[in-house]
């Protein structure tokens, strides 16, 4: 069975282009890039390259990016930076969607004497500006605002809201993790001060992140030792996997206008299809300036476990905003935030495509979901009563 | 992903006996669209009112989920009622060859239903005490006072999970009954609930009333330990053949068997065994 990967915004393929780059780099050339050797030199002079690369899609220069392990690494890193350069400020701003890597670690922060809040959403997953702009003040240290929702594609209007920070003298994160290759970034004309990106969200390998430092933002640490990432960032580099982050960025770039054209397309085709075939179905986030890759559709009646395991049994591989495939025993804290109905939130399915992502594949979930979803509401009590 | 067993992945594709009993004689439904899980539970009785001739279900909720009311369609059919509120939640469990901790709140949604099911026919309806909360209403049959808000769940109903399954921690609580897993504010209360129950099993423990894979253990030590030495020294021997009840099956073995004094011999084992186990046993030999 081949699978039908449709959940790229858990993780991405390795592009073979990548895996290609990056090959060299364990059992040949597997020098230490610090070392003053011409070993070592030669795999440094690569992972100058990739910095460039990745500064390119991003629109600003290398020394401005900090290789780190994973996005949740550049997160609490750029999270605590903020907070140590701003010793006399004790207010964090977030929103109610963010990915735990955030959420947590404000969550945490609590309990060490800092006031976290947790902007809300509207029905659509739209950031409340006027909330933030109520909340924001003189003793915000840090404002982190997720640039798009994993679970529903929802562009946030990072750039607004970072010059509302800049204003009241806060500094601004965003998590970028599932906007990095998706949609243009320019942090040339931005007021964002640090964004964390993810390698293996676009088909670099996992194991890899990048936090961007705009210059003359103050920053501390979180790894401290040696001095790799001009002491920003301890620890030897992970040198075959910065590599391999350089040139899946370098293919980003390329494929940016595939992206939001036919994979767009294709993710639209598939929303509309799915919407005709199937009653009682809606899109969250459905309202909003989205992701061109993710779509997350409610189904009435039923539960979303059910309707994965159903899929996986062909082959398609998607994902689900209920409680019980997390293990948790709410829905997700997404669809919760949006006001979605517990009808509709424990039904949620997301589909996240690809640039490898083809039509025959969208055309095989098109045939195949509807039929799922109408034996799991002949079976489900709620489904019948309301197929009466 | 999680780690079902072969039987609970067949339950789930396969699901036995889904839809509906039109004129059933019972109907058990616990669980909601709010909490994630639902199920509604139809039992058939035969002519005279007392076994179980067809059962079917309609749930609403994950691959565990259907799995575990399939399953208990499965096993209660042929059943008398009696015998069918006697299936626990940690049989529905076994039936399917596991659930993964986090799911047994699964198994507990079947032999709930079950439970009200029967209450019902029985005409022995508690009344549904937390109507006014929107949210819960995961298991409206039992009193006592509302400990979880978030799935409406009672002390009555907690204590009876604990101690049916043994548990100490409240996360075990939770994977077992939901309660706890959403705000996380009843906790505290559901940690004095273990304690309570854990107290009382202690109480219970120091005045044994022997259940019956106890007294099978016992019977076992005592024919090892006791009785056989003394035969095998006559050149003797006997075999365990069963245990039914109080009834203990033994056969004689070696110069034991065809013995003239065999009846003695088994009179003697009985009243061994009378004596260190249980007063209400009863030995009989066969011819296994």
């Amino acid at each position: 069975m081949k699978e039908i990967y449709l959940d790229n915004n858990a993780t991405t393929k390795v592009d073979e282009a990548v895996f290609e780059e990056m090959k060299p780099y364990f059992c040949e050339l597997y020098g230490n890039p610090s070392s003053m050797h011409y070993f070592g030199g030669q795999v440094q002079s690569k992972t100058t390259e990739a910095r460039k690369r990745v500064a390119d899609l991003l629109g600003t220069s290398p020394d401005e990016i900090i290789f780190t392990a994973c996005g949740t690494e550049s997160d609490n890193t750029a999270i605590r930076s903020a907070l140590e350069v701003l010793p006399d400020r004790k207010h964090i701003i977030t929103s109610r969607v963010e990915h735990p890597a955030v959420l947590t670690q404000c969550r945490n922060l609590t309990s060490k004497g800092y006031r976290v809040t947790e902007i809300g959403v509207d029905g659509a997953g739209r950031l409340d500006m006027e909330e933030y702009k109520k909340a924001i003040d003189d003793d915000t240290a840090i404002v982190s605002f997720m640039w798009a929702n994993n679970e529903t594609g929802v562009i946030f209007p990072v750039e607004e809201a970072a010059a509302i920070a800049k204003k009241n003298g806060a500094l601004f994160h965003t998590d970028a993790v599932q906007a990095v290759g998706k949609i243009p970034i320019n942090m040339a004309a931005s007021k964002i001060d640090m964004l964390s990106l993810s390698g293996h969200k676009l088909h670099a390998p996992k194991g890899i992140g990048a936090l961007y430092v705009r210059k003359g933002t103050p920053f501390r640490p979180l790894m401290v030792g040696g001095h790799q990432e001009k002491s920003r960032r301890a620890g030897t580099e992970n040198a075959a996997a910065i590599i391999a982050l350089g040139k899946a960025c370098q293919l980003a770039g390329e494929f940016m206008e595939a992206e939001n054209t036919t994979v767009k397309a294709k993710c639209n085709y598939l929303e509309k299809e799915l919407l005709a075939a199937i009653p009682h179905a809606r899109i969250n986030g459905g309202g909003a300036d989205r992701l061109p890759n993710t779509t997350s559709i409610a189904f009435e009646f039923v539960e979303g476990e059910a309707i994965l395991l159903l899929l996986s049994e062909l082959g398609i591989c998607a994902s689900s905003g209920s409680a019980c495939t997390s293990g948790s025993l709410e829905p997700s804290h997404v669809l919760r935030a949006m006001g979605v109905p517990f009808t509709c939130a424990h039904g949620s399915i997301r589909f996240s495509l690809s640039r490898y992502t083809t039509n025959a594949e969208i055309d095989a979930v098109i045939k195949e979901l509807p039929p799922i979803i109408a034996r799991l509401r002949q079976m489900s009590p709620f489904g019948r009563e309301f197929l009466k | 992903m999680w780690d079902y067993t072969p039987i609970v992945k067949d339950h789930f594709l396969n699901p036995r006996n889904v839809g509906d009993i039109p004129d059933a004689d019972a109907v058990g439904e616990v669980g909601s669209l709010a909490c994630g899980d639902a199920l509604k539970l139809y039992l058939k009785l035969d002519d005279n009112k007392e076994k179980i001739v067809d059962a079917k279900f309609q749930t609403f909720g994950c691959a565990s989920a259907i799995a575990s009311s399939s399953a208990l369609t499965e096993m209660v059919k042929g059943k008398t009622l009696d015998e069918a509120l006697a299936v626990s939640n940690q049989d529905i469990a076994e039936f399917l060859g596991g659930l993964p901790e986090e799911k047994m709140h699964c198994s507990v949604m079947g032999q709930e239903a079950l439970e009200v099911a029967i209450f019902k026919y029985r005409g022995l309806e508690v009344p549904d005490h937390d109507a006014e909360h929107d949210h819960g209403h995961a298991y409206p049959d039992y009193e006592g006072t509302l400990v979880c808000k978030c799935f409406g769940i009672t002390d009555t109903f907690l204590k009876k999970v604990i101690a049916d399954n043994g548990l100490t921690t409240s996360e075990q609580v939770t994977n077992f009954t939901k309660a706890g897993g959403a705000c996380g504010s009843c906790i505290p209360k559901i940690k004095e609930l273990i304690a309570e129950v854990l107290g009382q099993a202690k109480e219970a423990a120091a005045k044994p009333k022997l259940s019956n894979l106890k007294k099978m253990q016992l019977v076992q030590e005592v024919l090892e330990r006791d009785i056989r030495p003394m035969l095998r020294a006559d050149g003797g021997d006997l075999e365990l053949i069963d245990i039914d009840g109080d009834h203990v099956l033994i056969a004689f073995r070696k110069a034991c068997a065809g013995c003239a004094s065999s009846g003695n011999t088994a009179k003697f084992v009985e009243m061994k065994l009378r004596e260190l186990v249980y007063e209400g046993l009863h030995v009989q030999e066969v011819s296994a």
